[in-house]
């Protein structure tokens, strides 16, 4: 059990947390994998994205792509559920919108093996803090 | 496979389809096979960027060049500039300065962004399951500085001054409220974070808490430690399963690394956090019925005063504060007062997030500056209506808020203006109508929902929103009088003066705000017996033209009710009596014989 106690505590998970990231036990590092976050908050969920993690999960395992697939919460895209965000090494993340198996596999197949894009990008129209 | 060394990213939002982006997308395609480079350049189409008002928008990667207004003919001046030559096309690029700031420096446009995210900074963006995400993202920072650097005293004050007015509809300010909570001497007081979002259309705070809980979480601390509670409570709807699933789990891990629970950061202060579950009904959203339903008892508000903050939770000073208040404070201590007060109108300080629902195209969650007008949240954000129908009116505030029309589409949206205006901020559902939807219909929804959940305990609410309902139901059926008019006003006035609690002050907003928006259209209902949008059944009839009738039976067979007879060949007739006006002769109907009056 970890116990914060003080700012350096807190400071040295953050650090930690930016150097490796873990899959499955393994420690990976974060600029060399392919990140992918799936948008599972309840709109996400009833529109599917739990399939489409979970063919993420597996499909990339299959073709031997070392990835990371987590969860994240609602991305604020209702209209295009389920969304998934992807951030191949060393590129701006990018989301995609209605992305089902058959739009996933696209995914996988050509932006996260060959680098194209595909229709169905949503771009970032808000500013973060 | 090829390699694409750029992209261009067409916006096929509703909005730039309608003018022409499809156009402009296979000119792109047509002048990049022209130039050979179809293998080196792929144009590719996108959801909106939300600069709808300047369509059709192309973007260039992987140098971020954003082109305006784009028309077909345009394509050949990109291919050829910008992708062969590297030279930017001026006249495309959003405004003259833009174009000044890339003719001197040469950098990548920035285009003014509607949305900034505050509340909502970590939502869809960290796994709200891991705590180190969160942390990694400076969580906690911001609980570690109150309570080793700052005096109680001292973080409400930061509060007060950042200008933080409660998120859930009333805009109390939420600096004040923790002050008044901190003053009253007791042995024992509550942090309670009201969960309870029941506005038809609105899921702020459920994305809050499915998608960043530790922020409240946090912030639940820092309210405890300026109050002097050591026990926080979250009261939220069993609906939301996922909403709390996730704050378990975040509950549970902020225990096993010491940020709830005893002496946290070595400071003395002990703080924990349990979950009450409410069953889903409306008035729970008010603060006192709130805190009955957690005590167990029938939840039913009682006067105020005494206030919550003096006497509440199980008689105890107890401070309540919405989801979304309690997810921008963390940010306020990090950043600092001054930073959130310079964000959003004078009295109205930081963002507010709103859930758009109803005929929007973008229907989704978003965050704007305080400040930002209707239209900009709409037209822009909101990608416009819908089918490219015409805007009728945008209900804010939920069943306690109002319709606000075209007229009032340039007001910037603040807890003042609206009230002004006629409605109000409420936690922040917003829902479009559009052309298609009558207003005496929707007044008559909301009033529907407030007479469901009135809890019964006070008359003026539980009768008189009854009879507003009844008045609007018999207008709607075409039995309305010029008189009944009257009556919706003076009793809407007399409830609203009259009710106990919130919900029956605020249950008549719905129905003056359309008496006074859209008087013509409750006129037209009552006199000529029509309602414009075609909504309401009880004022519709469909008949059959006897010279355009072919006798096909087409109708006839089609009829779920029978309601149409008639001989083979020879003319068809409607019995009105039975029919029950869905439509489907006339959609049958290959000769335009069906008429609907």
């Amino acid at each position: 059990m970890v116990h914060v106690k003080t700012i350096e505590d807190l400071k040295k998970i953050k650090e930690e947390f930016g150097k490796r990231i873990q899959v499955s036990g393994k420690n990976f590092d974060p600029e060399k994998v392919v990140q992918i976050k799936v948008g599972l908050g309840t709109s996400g969920i009833a529109s599917g994205a739990k399939e489409v993690m979970n063919f993420l999960r597996d499909e990339l395992e299959k073709r031997n792509i070392e990835a990371l697939v987590t969860q994240t919460g609602d991305m604020g895209y209702s209209y295009a559920e389920p969304t998934i965000e992807v951030k191949l090494p060393g590129q701006p993340a990018v989301v995609f919108g209605k992305v089902n198996i058959k739009k996933a596999d696209e995914i996988i197949e050509r932006y996260i093996k060959n680098g194209e894009l595909i229709d169905g990008i949503l771009p970032t129209n808000y500013m973060t803090i | 496979m090829a390699k694409y060394r750029m992209h261009l990213l067409v916006c096929d939002g509703t909005t730039c389809h309608a003018s022409q982006s499809e156009s402009v997308k296979n000119a792109l395609q047509d002048c990049l096979e022209l130039n050979n480079l179809e293998n080196e350049v792929k144009v590719v189409s996108t959801g909106c960027f939300g600069y709808c008002e300047k369509g059709p928008i192309v973007k260039v990667l992987p140098d971020n060049t954003l082109y305006v207004k784009v028309k077909p003919g345009d394509a050949e001046e990109i291919v050829k500039e910008h992708i062969l030559n590297g030279q930017i096309v001026k006249r495309l690029l959003p405004t003259e300065s833009v174009a000044q700031v890339y003719a001197s420096e040469g950098k990548t446009p920035f285009f003014d962004k509607k949305q900034i995210r505050i509340a909502l900074r970590n939502c869809g963006f960290i796994d709200p399951e891991n705590i180190e995400e969160y942390i990694a993202h400076d969580g906690y920072q911001a609980l570690c500085k109150c309570l080793t650097e700052y005096t109680p005293q001292q973080v409400i004050d930061i509060i007060k001054r950042s200008g933080l007015r409660g998120r859930g509809g009333g805009g109390f300010p939420t600096g004040l409220k923790w002050e008044i909570t901190a003053k009253v001497k007791s042995d024992q007081k509550y942090v309670i974070c009201n969960a309870d979002e029941g506005d038809p259309g609105a899921f702020m705070d459920r994305s809050i808490m499915e998608g960043d809980p530790h922020s409240v979480i946090e912030a639940m601390a820092i309210n405890g430690y300026c109050t002097g509670a050591n026990k926080g409570l979250v009261y939220i709807r069993a609906e939301y399963p996922l909403a709390v699933k996730r704050l378990k789990v975040a509950i549970d891990q902020a225990r096993a690394y010491g940020l709830l629970g005893k002496n946290i950061f070595n400071s003395g202060f002990d703080f924990d956090i349990e979950l009450r579950y409410g069953a889903g009904a409306f008035v729970c959203g008010e603060e006192t019925a709130l805190i009955h339903s957690m005590e167990g008892k029938r939840g039913e508000p009682t006067f105020k005063p005494p206030f919550p903050s003096e006497h509440g939770y199980l008689g105890k000073p107890s401070n309540v504060n919405n989801v979304e208040t309690y997810a921008n404070v963390p940010v306020i201590i990090n950043k600092g007062a001054d930073w959130f007060a310079s964000i959003g109108t004078e009295k109205s300080k930081g963002s507010k997030v709103f859930a758009l629902a109803g005929k929007i195209n973008n229907v989704g969650l978003i965050e704007v500056p305080m400040g930002t007008t209707l239209r900009d949240v709409i037209f822009k954000i909101g990608g416009g209506i819908k089918g490219g129908k015409e805007f009728k009116a945008v209900q804010t505030g939920g069943p306690s808020g109002g319709c606000l029309t075209s007229h009032h589409l340039d007001t910037p949206i603040d807890y003042d203006n609206l009230i002004a205006a006629g409605s109000m901020m409420g936690s922040g559902g917003m829902i479009v109508m559009d052309e298609d939807d009558c207003m005496v219909s929707i007044a008559k929804f909301y009033l529907g929902f407030t007479v469901d959940e009135s809890c019964g305990k006070c008359s003026p609410c539980r009768i008189g929103n009854k009879r507003l309902y009844e008045i609007l139901d018999k207008i709607t059926k075409g039995e309305g009088t010029m008189e009944d008019l009257t009556k919706l006003r003076n009793l809407s006035e007399v409830i609203k003066d009259t009710s106990l609690c919130g919900l029956g002050q605020t249950s008549p907003n719905p129905v003056l705000s359309t008496l006074d928006n859209f008087w013509e259209e409750y006129v037209e209902h009552v006199v000529d017996k029509k309602c414009r949008a075609g909504s309401c059944k009880g004022l519709m009839k469909y008949i059959i033209d006897a010279e355009a009738c072919t006798g096909c039976t087409a109708c006839a067979r089609a009829c779920p009710v029978n309601a149409i007879s008639g001989e083979r060949k020879g003319p068809h007739f409607i019995n009105q009596e039975i029919c029950i006006k869905c439509g489907t002769c006339m959609e049958k109907c290959k000769f335009n014989a069906v008429l609907l009056q």
